[in-house]
């Protein structure tokens, strides 16, 4: 089943790599673009100034400390500024350009009114130290979403101005440690994290001066509830769990675990990067969490950038909210307060301090608060819904050509776990993943979990239509088929990108991080 | 629902391929009592895109717009004017709505970009080498302490009194749980910075002296002398600076012999937001690179020997060393760091110092202005786009004042040291590229008025 939607159908072979080698490097649409370093130079500005003239040298006062010495910054005019960027722009796979089926990173749309809310300039123009009378509605933003998370998550509290998710991962860890403290519990030294956990879990975990200690899964792909029960004791701090977890299913344990680390003394935490399976349908707070981070820029559709920047907003339970980070907002009749280091006061005194400057990331508050409006009670719950039934038809349109290690226990969440294990000899995930860029996808997650061999992780999320999704499930398909059919022009996938496999091992050896102006060959004499 | 694709007729047909009855039966694995029968109690229903624009500009409209007002706020955070142009090619979807560019083949616009960045980065503070971006200054100046710790193997880390109050906050907090030991203290209303001090308070068990600069006062001196006192007792000094612009006018940390130069880099493409997402930057000397925490990206080639880049040295990070990483950092500020990078390019060398000429002629007018009044004294001598005044009273309810007269004044130092009496008198006045003559006489005036 393969649908071209376009309607073209190739005719005759393509000749593309037979053509001759262009002058430019370029391929058509397909255009090359130098480095701001070879293109720029230091007197080329694409900024007017107009202002306070510059202090003559008399007048001057930076105390002898001038700076003369070249930077080395290349310059650019607007046009060509425009350009470069532009042309980089090209270089890159997106959400706008098609289905990005990153497992965990629930790349959905990104609607534009977000943009556009976040721009109005009484969001985007205001200082973060500005008199708290001169920036209630911003202020009102950050109550607005509280409200909307702690609703959603069933639980009593969120603190807001975590960074990222593993910036938020912290805080919840730092609440953990702090409440253990003040019940003179300290020598609870242990963290329980499942082998399928993210890498950011036992790192944020061993920051915060635990040691991490494995919990081993069932063959089904979920925690093994019953020895980690059994590992429960006076020296266990906490858990970290992942609901739903990264293969792809809901830990249906999780309230019993919950229970049982509560009545030995310990914490749940929360990996809330899945929360979009189960938003406006599974409350946390009625599973026994006590801490969870929420990923903004993928439940809740701010744009992941390239790379950030994120935003992890943690929710917490009764036990916790005590130890919540500052700063954070409350609402004092019709009038909104910031609760910073100063009016912290007593019924604040027991919060672990603060995480950040300023009051985190208000540019996706905004973003985000736009987001759910737009949504509503009933459309977040619909955004579950449609998300795990777009991966459930992944999961069933392809467990018959790629092995999916769990699909037989029952239905999946949001995301679909497929492994290597009946490729070709000498084919692996990697090939898999190359190939699909070819067809003209952004690869699905690979080799995570690290409990499944050769892993391929594919989360469709709710913003595809099922045409978009047929589609897909057509380009995997016959990747998977060549794959399983040994066919060797995979091993050099991909052949229609902008570059072929990149050497990763060259960059790591001799890394390369910054540009330097090659040396100066030597003039041969002549 | 608009962002929502399926038809009923595509979720029935769906829901047939998968064999299952209804969308509940997806949802077996979750325990019966867990499952909310409908949409979450107590909140609202969907709403329009219309509906949504209004209810968001009615907030925002509650804000008092800085654009609108004279305004001289600072202290961490900057109001600088960015082209036009930046904002848009942010917003190029492929930018946008990328993700971190773990497959390179199909990220090199993101990549390249990062490349470049990080080269103009490292070239600005006068370091070897610079990261990806980090969340913000920060977190990217506490990450500096932990990189000192693992560097000199120990502990004890001297914080000048000038050093951004939030991030001494910041590394309080997380000292609590590394068992760092932190020398802080308040700043003093004088001249000059406490390089003084901070030599003296240098010991063989110092594993870092952090310096601001310029300060949060506004003040600069010479790093040369620190650095060498540092590394006579084998400690490292961290440089952090929140006006990047300075470095337009000023000698580079790297050039006093900085070994970790980290910074906020919001002033470039990135506008105020109420404090956030902002861009940490995060420099270091070669030798130093591996304990860097955060992403990389490096150049190479491809299979067919054309140059490329790819995300480089991640044997440092959480997502391969686990609990071993030298960071639980994953997300970097790309977006940000991107219009950072566009900012930086359109302005240029030459650029980038006739703004910060306009910045110190800006800031050196409206300091002689303001001490003109009677009973205003400026504290500093040296400063760039940012200088103390000390009021003959207390300076939070001059700021309140001037705020109902729709005059944003400058920070209180007041507002950042909370019962500290002998600070309370401080004023902190950022002046940029955007501050005009009018605003500054409008600013006189009114503080005249009310201090008489």
């Amino acid at each position: 089943m393969s649908i071209n939607q376009s309607g073209w159908r190739p005719t005759t072979p393509t000749k593309g790599n037979d053509a001759a080698p262009t002058f430019t490097g370029n391929k058509a649409l397909m255009l090359e673009e130098a480095l701001i370093f070879k293109i720029g130079d230091a007197t080329t500005t694409g900024v007017d100034f107009t202002g306070f003239g510059a202090p003559t040298a008399a007048d001057d006062k930076l105390s002898g400390l001038a700076r003369t010495a070249p930077i080395g910054l290349p310059g650019l005019s607007e046009p060509e500024t425009v350009r470069h960027y532009t042309r980089l722009s090209r270089q890159n796979y997106a959400i706008d350009l098609g289905l990005f089926p990153l497992g965990s990173c629930t790349m959905k749309h990104n609607p534009r009114l977000n943009e556009k809310m976040a721009r109005l300039p009484g969001f985007s123009d205001i200082h973060p130290l500005a008199p708290v009378d001169t920036v209630q509605g911003a202020l009102e933003v950050i109550h607005q979403l509280a409200h909307w998370l702690v609703t959603l998550t069933g639980m009593t509290s969120v603190a807001m101005s975590p960074k990222a998710g593993a910036h938020g991962e912290l805080c919840g860890i730092l609440a953990i440690k702090a409440a253990l403290a003040k019940r003179g519990e300290g020598a609870r030294k242990v963290i329980l994290v499942p082998e399928s956990a993210h890498g950011t879990n036992p790192a944020t975990a061993a920051f915060a001066g635990f040691a991490v200690e494995d919990i081993p899964a069932t063959p089904d792909g979920r925690i093994d509830t019953a020895a980690l029960i059994a590992r429960l004791g006076p020296d266990v701090a906490g858990v970290m769990i992942t609901n739903p977890n990264t293969c792809g299913l809901f830990e249906c344990d999780l309230k019993t675990i919950s229970d049982a680390v509560h009545a030995a003394g310990g914490y749940v935490y929360c990996d809330g990067a899945n929360f979009n399976a189960i938003v406006g349908r599974v409350r946390p707070g009625d599973l026994g969490v006590d801490a969870m981070h929420i990923n903004l820029h993928k439940t809740f559709s701010t744009p992941h950038g390239g790379g950030g920047p994120g935003s992890g907003p943690v929710v917490f339970s009764e036990a916790l909210t005590p130890f919540a980070p500052l700063p954070f907002v409350e609402k004092q009749g019709e009038h909104f307060v910031l609760i910073e280091e100063e009016t912290a006061g007593e019924h604040h005194a027991d919060s672990f301090g603060r995480m950040v400057a300023f009051h985190g990331q208000m540019g996706m508050f905004t973003r985000a608060l736009t987001y759910i409006l737009s949504h509503g009670a009933d459309g977040l719950r619909q955004v579950a819904e449609d998300a795990v039934l777009n991966a459930n038809y992944v999961l069933r349109s392809l467990e018959d050509v790629l092995h999916a290690p769990f699909a037989g226990a029952g239905p999946c969440m949001h995301e679909a776990l497929f492994s290597d294990s009946n490729l070709a000899d000498g084919f692996s995930t990697l090939d898999v993943a190359k190939g699909l860029i070819d067809e003209g996808y952004h690869p699905m997650t690979v080799y995570f979990p690290l409990v499944v061999h050769g892993a391929m992780l594919v989360e469709p999320t709710e913003t595809e239509s099922k045409a978009a999704l047929d589609q897909f499930i057509g380009a995997l398909r016959s990747v998977a088929e060549r794959a399983k059919a040994g066919d060797a022009s995979l091993k050099t996938a991909p052949h229609f990108a902008p570059r072929s496999r990149l050497d990763e091992t060259q960059a790591a050896r001799k890394p390369i991080l910054v540009w330097k102006e090659p040396a100066p060959i030597a003039q041969a004499a002549e | 629902m608009r962002y929502l694709p399926l038809t009923q007729p595509d979720r029935d047909a769906m829901l047939d391929v998968i064999g299952a009855d209804t969308i509940d039966a997806l949802f077996v694995d979750v325990p019966k009592d867990a499952r909310l029968d409908g949409p979450v109690r107590d909140l609202p229903n969907h709403a329009s895109e219309l509906a949504v624009e209004r209810h968001m500009t009615a907030l925002a409209r509650k804000n008092t717009v800085a654009g609108e007002v004279p305004f001289f706020l600072g202290c961490g955070a900057y109001r600088h004017h960015v082209p036009a142009s930046v904002d848009h090619l942010i917003q190029r979807g492929e930018f946008l709505t990328a993700y971190t560019p773990y497959q390179p083949e199909i990220a090199q616009g993101t990549l390249q970009m990062l490349f470049e960045f990080q080269t103009q980065v490292a070239r600005l503070l006068g370091t070897d080498v610079a990261n990806a971006s980090m969340y913000d200054g920060s977190t990217a100046c506490w990450e500096a302490i932990g990189m000192a710790r693992r560097i000199t193997r120990k502990g004890k880390a001297i914080l000048s009194s000038g050093l951004h109050p939030h991030y001494v906050s910041v590394a309080r907090t997380m000292a609590k749980y590394t068992g760092d030991v932190l020398d802080t203290t308040t700043p003093w209303l004088v001249p000059d910075m406490d390089i003084d001090r901070l030599i003296g308070a240098i010991d063989d068990d110092t594993s870092c002296v952090v310096v601001q600069y310029p300060d949060i006062l506004g003040r600069i001196a010479d790093l040369r002398p620190l650095a060498d006192a540092a590394h006579a007792k084998k400690a490292l000094l961290i440089v952090v600076v929140t006006e990047p612009v300075a470095l337009g006018a000023l000698k580079s940390p790297g050039e006093m012999d900085a070994d970790i130069v980290v910074g906020e880099g919001q002033s470039l493409g990135v506008g105020l937001q109420f404090g956030g997402p902002y861009v940490g930057l995060f420099g270091c000397k070669d030798k130093y690179v591996r304990q860097m925490p955060g992403r990389l990206c490096g150049e190479t080639v491809d299979a067919d020997g054309r140059r490329g880049f790819v995300l480089t040295l991640s044997t440092r990070e959480q997502h391969i060393r686990r609990e071993k990483a030298t960071s639980n950092i994953c997300t970097n500020s790309g977006l940000c760091a991107l219009a950072f990078s566009i900012h930086m390019t359109l302005l240029g060398e030459a650029g980038l110092r006739q703004l910060a000429e306009v910045n110190h002629a800006g800031a050196v007018a409206a300091a002689i202005r303001l001490s003109q009044i009677p009973g205003v004294e400026l504290v500093n001598t040296g400063f760039f786009n940012e200088f103390t005044l000390k009021l003959p009273v207390e300076a939070r309810p001059v700021v309140r004042t001037l705020a109902d007269r729709g005059i944003l004044a400058g920070v209180s130092l007041g507002r950042l040291y909370p019962g500290e009496g002998d600070l309370a008198n401080g004023l902190v006045v950022a002046v940029t590229e955007t501050t005009t003559a009018e605003d500054v006489e409008t600013l006189a005036a009114a503080l005249q008025e009310i201090l008489a």
